[in-house]
C-alpha cells in the first residue's frame, strides 16, 4: 500500500525530471524558462513531503520547510522575471525567444 | 536535536554591518537621487574595507572565529554569522578587488554632469554594492538555506553585469549564465531538502555533529556540489563562463572572475570539509580533481585558440579554476592531523586568492588596453606598450600569477599544490599543473609579445587614459606579485575557528 507521502514523492520526482528534460534538452529560452520553474515546482514539493513526515524533529506538519518554500517561491518568481525581462530586452534588440541561443562565444564584436 | 551553541563574540556586530552597509548604499542610490549613485558607493567601497580589515584584525588577534547570534535566536531556529580565518581572508580580498574596480570604473561609469540621469551607471553601482553583500552573506553564513538565498542574490547582481550594453550577443550570454545558474540553484536546493528531511536542521556546525554516512546523505551532497559545480564553471559545465565574462564590460567581468566564481567554490569547500562525514569519498574527491584537469588542459588550449583578448582571459579563468579542484584528494591522502594543516588546502586556498587579484587585474589592464586602442584583436595589439605601458605591465605581472612563475602568489600556490601532489604521489595531478603552466606561458606571452612590438606607422591612441586608472590596476597587480613571499607552509590564519572531525 503506497502512502500519501510516497505518492507526492513520485510526483516530486516526476517533475523535477520534466523540468530537467526540458531545461537541458530544449533548444529555445522561453521554453527553458518554463521547464526551470517545473523543475522548481518539484524542489518545492520536496521540501512538503519533508515537512509532512516532520523531518528528524519527529512532530508531524514540521512548519520549518514551509517556511522555505515560501521564500524559495518568491526567489523563483525573481529568477522568472529576470529571465523575461531579458527576454523582452533579447527580442528589442533583435533576437527572438523561439531561438537557440548560440552555443560558441561569439568573435564579432565592432570594435 | 543536538546542535553547537553559538554566542556572539565582542565584534559581532561587525558581521552584520559588512552584509549591510552595501545595501544601505543601494537603499541611499535608490532614495537620494540616482545621479549620487556613484557618490554614494565611493563612501561605502573604503569603509566596507576598513570592515573587512578590521574583522579580519579581531580574527587573527584573537585566534578564534568572530561569531554573531543573529536576534539571539539559537539555530536550528535561528541563524548564526560566523566570519573564521578563511572567510576574514576572502573578505577582504574581496574588498580589495571591489576598491580597486570602483577606481577603475570611474572612467567608465561615471554620471556625466551636463546630461540626464544615466541608465548604466546607476545600475553599475547598485548592483556592484548588491554582489559585495551577497559575497560577505556566502562569507559569514552558517544555515544552508541562507546560503541558497544569498547565492540567488549574488546571481542576481551578476546577470545584468553582463548584458549593461544592451548588445543581443551579450544578453543571449546573460541568459544563457541565468539559466546554467538556476539550474545550479535546484540542485543545491533538492540537496538542501533532502538534508533537512534527513537531520532536521541546515546548520553546519549542527550537521557536522549529527552527518551520518548514508545514502541520503552523499545523494543530497552530490546534488549540491553539482549545483554548486555548474555556478563556478567546472569543465562541463563552463560553457556559459566564456561569453558572458568576456561580453561584459572590463570592470564588471573582473568582478564576475574574479569573485562571483569563488562563492560557489567557498560553499564546497565549507560542504566538503566542515560538514560531510569525514573522511569525504574517495572516489568523488578523484572525479572532481579529473574535471579540474580537464578544465585546466581544455581551456588552457582554448584560450590559446583565441582571437580576442577577453575571451582569452575569461578561459583562462576556467582553466585556473580548475587548480582549485585539484586539492580534494590531495587533502585527503596528506597525513596531516587536520585538513586545513595540510599543503594541498593552503596551497588550494593560496591559488584562490592569488587568481581573484590577478585575473582582476588582468582583465581591467586588457579594458585599458582596449580602450587605448579602440578594439582587442590579440594579433593586432602592437603598440599597447607605448600607448599603456602601466596597463600591459599590470597585464605581465599578473600572468606571472597565472603561469606559476616566481615571485607571485599564483607560484607559491601552485608550488604548494605540486608538492601536495608529489607527496601524495598523485602523479596526474603533478603533471596537470606543469602542462597548465606551460600552456598559460604560451597564451599570456603571445599576448606580451604582440603588446611590445613596435606599432604600426599609422597608428593612433583612440582615448587616452588617466593615470590613476593604469595605478590602480598596478597595485592590484602588485597585490598578487606580494603574496608570492608569503611563506611555504600552512598558515594558521586560514585555519583559525575551524572546528569540527579531525
Amino acid at each position: 500500500m503506497m502512502s500519501t507521502v510516497t505518492l507526492y514523492g513520485f510526483c516530486a520526482a516526476g517533475l523535477v525530471a520534466i523540468g530537467l528534460y526540458g531545461l537541458v534538452l530544449h533548444p529555445t529560452p522561453l521554453r527553458k524558462v518554463i521547464a526551470f520553474n517545473l523543475l522548481g515546482s518539484g524542489t518545492f514539493l520536496l521540501f512538503g513531503i519533508a515537512a509532512r513526515r516532520g523531518a528528524a524533529a519527529g512532530f508531524l506538519a514540521d512548519p520549518v520547510p514551509q517556511a522555505m518554500v515560501i521564500t524559495g517561491i518568491v526567489v523563483a518568481f525573481a529568477a522568472t522575471a529576470l529571465a523575461v525581462a531579458l527576454l523582452l530586452r533579447l527580442v528589442e534588440a533583435g533576437g527572438s525567444t523561439l531561438e537557440p541561443i548560440p552555443s560558441e562565444p561569439q568573435d564579432d564584436r565592432p570594435s | 536535536m543536538t546542535s553547537a551553541a553559538y554566542a556572539t563574540t565582542e565584534g559581532g556586530a561587525l558581521l552584520v554591518i559588512a552584509i549591510m552597509l552595501p545595501v544601505i548604499g543601494m537603499l541611499a542610490i535608490l532614495a537620494l537621487g540616482l545621479r549620487r549613485a556613484e557618490r554614494i558607493a565611493y563612501l561605502v567601497l573604503p569603509a566596507g574595507l576598513l570592515i573587512a580589515l578590521a574583522i579580519a584584525a579581531d580574527v587573527a588577534r584573537s585566534g578564534e572565529a568572530v561569531t554573531y547570534v543573529l536576534g539571539g535566536w539559537q539555530p536550528p531556529l535561528g541563524m548564526a554569522l560566523r566570519a573564521d580565518g578563511l572567510s576574514a581572508t576572502l573578505m577582504v580580498m574581496t574588498a580589495l578587488v571591489l576598491c580597486t574596480v570602483g577606481l577603475f570604473a570611474s572612467g567608465t561609469f561615471r554620471t556625466q554632469p551636463d546630461r540626464a540621469e544615466a541608465r548604466s551607471p546607476m545600475v553599475f553601482w547598485t548592483l556592484i554594492l548588491g554582489l559585495w553583500s551577497a559575497l560577505n552573506t556566502v562569507f559569514l553564513g552558517q544555515d544552508l538555506f541562507n546560503l541558497f538565498v544569498a547565492l540567488e542574490l549574488l546571481t542576481f547582481s551578476a546577470v545584468p553585469l553582463v548584458c549593461l550594453d544592451g548588445r543581443r550577443e551579450t544578453l543571449q550570454a546573460a541568459l544563457r549564465y541565468l539559466l546554467f545558474a538556476l539550474i545550479g540553484s535546484v540542485f543545491y536546493l533538492m540537496g538542501v531538502a533532502l538534508l533537512y528531511g534527513a537531520y532536521g536542521t541546515l546548520d553546519l556546525a549542527g550537521l557536522r555533529v549529527l552527518a551520518r554516512d548514508d545514502l541520503a546523505t552523499a545523494v543530497a551532497l552530490g546534488l549540491m556540489i553539482v549545483g554548486l559545480m555548474a555556478k563556478a564553471a567546472l569543465f562541463p559545465l563552463h560553457l556559459w563562463l566564456p561569453p558572458a565574462h568576456a561580453g561584459a564590460p572590463a570592470a564588471a567581468s573582473a568582478v564576475l572572475s574574479a569573485l562571483v566564481v569563488k562563492a560557489p567554490f567557498f560553499l564546497i569547500l565549507r560542504l566538503w570539509f566542515d560538514m560531510a562525514p569525514q573522511p569525504g569519498n574517495a572516489m568523488a574527491a578523484q572525479m572532481l580533481a579529473w574535471l579540474g584537469i580537464t578544465s585546466i588542459i581544455f581551456c588552457s588550449v582554448m584560450a590559446l585558440r583565441q582571437a580576442r583578448l577577453k575571451l582569452m582571459i575569461a578561459y583562462s579563468t576556467v582553466a585556473q579554476i580548475g587548480y582549485l579542484f585539484l586539492m580534494f584528494p590531495l587533502v585527503m591522502a596528506s597525513d596531516a592531523p587536520t585538513a586545513w594543516q595540510s599543503v594541498g588546502w593552503t596551497g588550494g586556498v593560496l591559488q584562490l586568492v592569488s587568481h581573484a587579484l590577478a585575473k582582476a587585474s588582468m582583465f581591467l589592464a586588457a579594458g585599458l588596453i582596449a580602450e587605448a586602442l579602440g578594439h582587442d584583436r590579440i594579433d593586432n595589439l602592437n603598440g599597447a606598450v607605448k600607448a599603456v605601458p602601466i596597463s600591459v605591465a599590470a597585464f605581465g605581472l599578473a600572468g606571472l600569477s597565472l603561469m606559476g612563475l616566481p615571485p607571485s602568489g599564483g607560484f607559491v600556490a601552485k608550488l604548494m599544490l605540486l608538492t601536495a601532489a608529489t607527496e601524495t604521489a598523485n602523479w596526474l595531478i603533478a603533471a596537470a599543473i606543469l602542462v597548465g603552466g606551460i600552456l598559460a606561458a604560451s597564451y599570456v606571452f603571445r599576448v606580451l609579445g604582440r603588446a611590445m612590438a613596435s606599432p604600426d606607422s599609422d597608428f593612433v591612441l583612440k582615448v587616452p587614459i588617466p593615470l590613476y586608472r593604469e595605478l590602480a590596476v598596478l597595485g592590484l597587480a602588485i597585490c598578487a606579485v606580494l603574496l608570492g613571499f608569503v611563506p611555504l607552509q600552512p598558515f594558521a590564519f586560514l585555519g583559525i575557528g575551524r572546528v569540527g572531525l579531525p
